[in-house]
């Protein structure tokens, strides 16, 4: 079934410094995600994953070519209004989780609606429903630095589903958990959070997590160099 | 907003060892900068002590007088011709002098003799016991009963003693709003008894105390007796040039300043490296916010809040510090010069947004400095 186009990439270039130093992170893509598609971006360490990811969510801006997200050109936009479109359109699961250890786990994962103004009381209760979705309901009051590292996963994903953003973007979702709890938390994201009015992107590059995606792009030397559909 | 602002405090807050280092550093500068100030301000409070007690609106003295304890006197034509000028209400003589008392134990304490208008008793002291009138008894003097008081052995009402080798009687006991800088006991007597018992050069007229019928007379009468070849100056004049005195002429002031300075450059120093380490350490998630979606003046706010949540609270343990300590210290040394005054809680305050400012520029400019991709990067 032809899914709506969720982003659409074309004649995306990111290069960093200029003259003989300058290297091409990001040369000449193009690719289009769809809704209800969970898409892998994979490739050897420096092919320039994080790179596409970070063109792709608002938070680099290209050398060349455009983004489109949702039918919205996303660098023609003010800083402002671009800073509106990460807090409202994509959700972020970073690589280290970047959870704030100060703060306990539901006030971490409520965030994005702090930020967005929610009033505190509605968007911690709104944050524990999320923590409820991903299991860890009766951790909501401590600090992150009391769970274990799958748990501290599943707070970011937490945070980056709260305010139902259409986009999410993992950054090597697995890099810092062991195999088995990796495998069950992207099957996780895969069942409960992938819908019809959403598109994952996933950057990684463990292989043992291939099979839960929809498409994988593979990438080399900031292009990419194939594509595949392993449930195809 | 104001969801963003608890985050910031919670950032902050919760990162006890941080914020106690940072309250640590503007506290200790508070209470430095407020402690040196409340103590100049004390020690020029007590040196104006005479001109607020004695509450005359108009001083005329020697040009080169600079405060109440150095008076030259004047020949006592001044205060007949002040008196005539037109505009004058009235006017009459003030002594000040020195003089010693003979303890009973055989030892002398130095004394400060105020002689008061024979006529009017202007100037004249509230007393505690006794009557004002009593004055013109023969050898009356009040004693102010203040810090000073004990070094007379505390004189009661009908207690003789000796002062500069004549009698002198106590007649009442006085209570002053402010004592006098040098820990001197203060005798009050009229006029004519204060020149007969203190030694004098030719002239004995210390000051003329004056009052104007009208504001508006001010100017004309000080022009008439600069004509004269004196100064007329208003009760706030003189304590300005006693303040300058003590200020410019003395080491004193530009000492306090010098430890002002001081304070102020140890406060900064402690919280400003404080705050930036602060930052620092929150650099990556302060990426991360952004990332999210944080605008960068929301950002600022954060930071900002957090720079003034610690002035304020450092600010309040600073001054309550400071106020206990002094307290505590005149409960021990109960002439103990120092006081907080409206000015002194100012000055430290506007130090200590000085200092947060400049701590919070420059954590600003790093997280404003900050791309969100490096977070991605790690």
């Amino acid at each position: 079934m032809a899914e709506a186009s969720a982003i659409r990439v074309e004649g995306l270039r990111k290069w960093f410094g200029e003259g003989p130093t300058r290297v091409n992170a990001v040369a000449d893509v193009s690719f289009e995600a769809r809704f209800r598609e969970m898409l892998f971006v994979v490739g050897p360490s420096g092919s320039g994953k994080t790179t596409l990811l970070s063109l792709i969510s608002g938070i680099l801006r290209p050398s060349a070519g455009k983004v489109w997200v949702e039918g919205r050109d996303i660098w023609s936009e003010s800083p402002d209004r671009l800073a509106d479109f990460r807090l409202r359109t994509v959700g972020f699961v970073f690589q280290d989780y970047h959870l704030f250890p100060k703060l306990t786990t539901a006030e971490n994962a409520a965030l994005p609606l702090i930020i967005r103004r929610v009033p505190w009381n509605e968007a911690l209760a709104q944050a524990r429903r999320q923590l409820e979705v991903v299991g860890l309901a009766s951790r909501a009051d401590v600090p992150p630095g009391k769970l274990s590292g799958g748990e501290q996963q599943r707070v970011a994903i937490a945070r980056a589903i709260v305010g139902a953003p259409d986009i999410l973007v993992f950054d090597e979702p697995t890099a810092s958990l062991d195999g088995e709890t990796g495998h069950r938390i992207v099957g996780f994201v895969k069942r409960q959070i992938l819908n019809e009015h959403r598109c994952i992107v996933i950057v990684t590059h463990d292989n043992r997590i291939y099979d839960f995606a929809d498409r994988i792009l593979h990438m080399e030397d900031g292009r990419i160099v194939g594509e595949e559909r392993p449930r195809a | 907003m104001l969801g963003i602002l608890r985050i910031a405090f919670k950032l902050l807050i919760n990162d006890r060892g941080r914020f106690v280092t940072l309250l640590t550093g503007i506290t200790f500068a508070v209470f430095l900068m407020v402690q040196m100030t409340s103590m100049f301000a004390g020690i020029l409070r007590k040196a104006a002590a005479t001109v607020t007690n004695t509450g005359a609106p108009i001083w005329v003295m020697d040009p080169a007088v600079n405060n109440v304890a150095s008076s030259i006197p004047m020949p006592d034509y001044v205060r007949d011709v002040v008196s005539s000028l037109p505009g004058v209400e009235f006017a009459v003589p003030f002594f000040s002098g020195a003089g010693l008392v003979h303890l009973h134990d055989g030892t002398y304490q130095p004394v400060m003799i105020l002689g008061l208008d024979d006529t009017t008793l202007f100037g004249r002291p509230r007393l505690a016991k006794g009557r004002i009138e009593d004055l013109y008894a023969e050898y009356g003097y009040a004693v102010v009963e203040d810090e000073e008081y004990g070094k007379l052995e505390r004189p009661d009402v009908g207690t003789d003693f000796e002062l500069n080798d004549e009698r002198g009687h106590v007649v009442g006991l006085a209570k002053l709003p402010a004592s006098g800088l040098f820990g001197l006991p203060t005798l009050y007597t009229t006029y004519s008894r204060a020149i007969q018992a203190v030694p004098s050069m030719r002239f004995t007229l210390s000051f003329v105390l004056a009052r104007a019928c009208s504001p508006a007379d001010v100017p004309s009468i000080k022009k008439a007796v600069a004509g004269l070849g004196y100064v007329a100056r208003t009760q706030e004049e003189f304590i300005a040039t006693i303040t300058r005195f003590y200020t410019w002429h003395t080491g004193l002031g530009t000492n306090i300043l010098i430890m002002t300075a001081i304070s102020f450059l140890v406060g900064l120093s402690i919280s400003g490296q404080a705050f930036y380490s602060f930052t620092l350490e929150n650099l990556e998630k302060f990426g991360a916010l952004k990332a999210i979606g944080t605008k960068g003046r929301e950002l600022v706010y954060m930071i900002l809040a957090q720079a003034g949540l610690t002035a304020l609270v450092g600010y309040g343990l600073g001054v309550g510090l400071c106020a206990g300590l002094i307290a505590l210290a005149k409960l021990r040394v109960p002439d103990y010069a120092s006081v907080v005054t409206y000015g002194n809680l100012a000055l430290a305050f506007g130090m200590v947004v000085v200092i947060s400012g400049l701590a919070s520029v420059v954590a600003v400019r790093r997280v404003l400095r900050i791309e969100p991709f490096d977070v991605f990067r790690g």
